[in-house]
């Protein structure tokens, strides 16, 4: 298809979404009663939104467009429940101008039931999270959206959903959740054709995409996830364990010159309850980067040991604080500064980050004002997320915020993103 | 059944007829369920509308006691779960499930005179304010209603100076709250607008706040009202991600 036929596609559609949105504006029983005759005719429950999202960088990046987020999109979520689980669909037609193109979304499509009364399955495509981090995950291997996350798309656009089976068995000594998932997932990184980033030389963008060699062979790239859980007094206590690969692609294949998953292991465990009027938490993770135990291998990330701790408590009636504490240490230092390749950056062995979380609640909680901040002391960078949202109506909201990067070097983990610093607008009608 | 019908010449103790408000408003059986629907109208008119099944258990008659909230309107809160272990000597634990995100978070707020759902009820008004909070002193007694004027323990915790309550002589059934501010002005009113006996239970089907102060008022309509339905232990993490047939339904 010619650029300019893909260009008309995505204006007609974003047009057509404002044009349904303003059809269900003007009448605003439509939906709702789209709504009940899905419930009355085929007892099935259907929700869903439209909504426009326009952001911008604040200054000129030579590698990308000045657009960072322009879209139009419309999500579906259908479930129904029948006599053996429920059946869920959920998924979004985006109309997109910064990749010029219209594309499908399947969030999510899985069935769930209970095959016994100890145990709850999931199967199909899926959203998970677990883990205690506030936007910090140690434990949490399932896959994310950065490119979301740092354009500003609404927060359940972190989570990228998983193909997964995901078996959970509940007793009164401890819960299990096994989940896994036949062919490896990973997240979505930043891999310059919207976002520019730090190439390993330089920074680079559309011009220079990062490439990747996927992992795609069916139950042989597979990965799998576990929990072992259980509160004890008020205190949520779970150990983790991770078998597969490194969710973003940490090796790279000098051959080819393209990034390549290497595989995986992690242990670890955390812990949640009341503390001094609040909620602490503290989680602990091993990273076993088992394709280069030694560390000693270049072109492949080393183990690592992650570490949080949080806490979070309301500063005043409406106003909630948090601060995290998050470390990344890697192991076999000595040998990763000694097969260094010429030329390459040298990491540091520790990466220490702060966090910072201010919420504040307005107008019967219809504004809401939140703040994030992550803060490198060590690599001397740090990423702020300002955010206003308003329920302008039980169907109406509209958001603005900003994603605003800055640090000394540009190879460091917020500061390669720089040139990407953005604010953004959009508005949604739920129904 | 565990109280002596009282004659008119009769008049409690205080502290009894405390007890027994408390018990008649927040622990009728020893579980239950509503569908609850709040029309919120803010002070400009506007009208936004909550609906939530609500359901609850208790371990203790009169103590401890579990609230499972799950949203079904608005559409940007559908499916959300609020889930609350309300502890009486200690602040409560507090969950919220956000279905989207798949996310269990757990609440830091320990201040209960808070906005439960931006409504003008308070988290307090729907799990109860514990009546060890304030020191309560039966002011009248008139041929329909004991009334108490209550004084909180710890004023600084609190938005208002005392409240008068209003209850029913017969049913021990709470039907007025005046909420007096700092300055001694009355600026909240809570009510009752709707009694009906459900199962042997007095069972509010419809309440009213008013804020007088900036306008503004939540009318709660409660319907599908159950008691001692046999609800399991569906306070945990697995029924957040999962909700409990009764929930759903």
């Amino acid at each position: 298809m010619t650029a300019f036929r893909c260009r008309i596609i995505v204006i007609l559609t974003v047009a057509g979404v404002f044009a349904v949105s303003g059809a269900v504006t003007v009448n605003n029983t439509f939906a709702s009663d789209l709504s009940d005759w899905m419930y009355d005719r085929y007892e099935s429950e259907l929700f869903g939104f439209m909504e426009a999202r326009q952001g911008w960088r604040l200054q000129d990046d030579p590698h990308e467009e000045d657009e960072t987020i322009s879209e139009a999109r419309f999500q579906l979520d259908l479930s129904k429940e029948f006599d053996w689980g429920i059946g869920r669909f959920k998924g979004d037609l985006v109309g997109d101008r910064i990749l010029d193109e219209v594309r499908g979304e399947l969030r999510e499509l899985n069935i769930s039931f209970s095959p016994a009364k100890f145990m709850d399955v999931k199967a199909g495509r899926q959203i998970q999270t677990w883990g205690t981090g506030d936007l910090l995950f140690i434990n949490d291997l399932f896959p994310k959206d950065w490119e979301s996350f740092f354009t500003g798309r609404d927060d359940e656009y972190l989570k990228a959903p998983s193909d997964s089976i995901r078996t959970s068995f509940f007793s009164d000594a401890v819960n299990l959740d096994i989940s896994y998932s036949p062919l490896f997932n990973g997240s979505n990184y930043i891999d310059g054709s919207r976002l520019s980033y730090w190439n390993g030389a330089r920074i680079a963008g559309r011009e220079d995409r990062f490439r990747d060699d996927e992992r795609n062979r069916f139950l042989r790239d597979d990965e799998i996830s576990m929990r072992i859980s259980k509160t004890i007094e008020g205190i949520e206590l779970a150990l983790y364990g991770y078998n597969g690969f490194w969710q973003t692609p940490e090796g790279l294949d000098p051959d080819t010159g393209k990034g390549i998953y290497p595989r995986l292991r992690t242990v670890g465990g955390s812990a949640r309850g009341p503390m001094l009027g609040g909620i602490g938490y503290a989680e602990a993770g091993y990273y076993d980067s088992h394709q280069d135990r030694d560390g000693s291998d270049p072109f492949i990330r080393n183990s690592e040991v992650r570490f949080l701790a949080g806490y979070e408590r309301e500063l005043d009636r409406n106003l909630t604080g948090g601060l995290q504490y998050y470390l990344e240490w890697m192991l076999d230092y000595s040998e990763y500064e000694s097969s260094l390749l010429p030329g390459a950056v040298r990491k540091d062995e520790e990466r220490h980050v702060l966090t910072l979380r201010l919420t504040r609640l307005m107008m019967n909680q219809n504004l809401k004002v939140s703040l994030f901040v992550y803060y490198s002391p060590s690599d001397q960078d740090a990423y702020f997320r300002p955010k206003i949202h308003y329920k302008v109506s039980d169907r109406w909201s509209i958001e603005t915020g900003g994603n605003i990067f800055t640090g000394k070097d540009d190879h460091t983990f917020f500061a390669q993103f720089e040139d990407n610093t953005n604010a953004y607008a959009g508005a949604r009608y739920s129904f | 059944m565990w109280a002596p019908v009282i004659s008119a010449e009769e008049i409690p103790e205080v502290e009894e007829i405390v007890d027994r408000a408390n018990k008649t408003a927040y622990y009728a059986g020893d579980d239950g369920k509503a569908s609850v629907t709040m029309t919120i109208t803010d002070s400009q008119g506007r009208v936004r509308a909550r609906e939530f099944i609500i359901l609850r258990k208790d371990i203790k008659d009169g103590g401890a006691q579990n609230f499972y909230v799950y949203f079904k309107k608005p559409a940007d809160v559908r499916k959300m779960v609020f889930m609350v272990h309300k502890k009486i000597e200690e602040d409560d634990d507090r969950w919220l499930y956000l279905p989207a995100l798949d996310l269990v978070k757990r609440i830091a707020a320990s201040d209960k005179r808070t906005s439960f759902v931006g409504s003008h009820f308070l988290y307090e008004d729907v799990s109860g304010r514990s009546v060890l909070d304030d020191v309560h002193t039966l002011v009248e007694t008139d041929d329909r209603h004991f009334v108490l004027d209550n004084v909180p323990r710890d004023p600084s915790v609190v938005e208002f100076s005392s409240y008068k309550i209003w209850i029913d002589r017969k049913t021990f059934m709470p039907m007025k709250a005046e909420y007096l501010d700092k300055d001694k002005r009355l600026y909240r009113v809570v009510e009752a607008l709707e009694v009906k006996d459900i199962q042997g239970h007095p069972t509010v089907v419809k309440s009213r706040v008013r804020d007088l102060i900036n306008g503004g008022e939540t009318v709660s309509e409660f319907s599908d009202v159950s008691y001692d339905i046999g609800l399991g232990d569906i306070f945990t993490e697995r029924y957040l991600r999962r909700a409990p047939s009764e929930a759903r339904r």
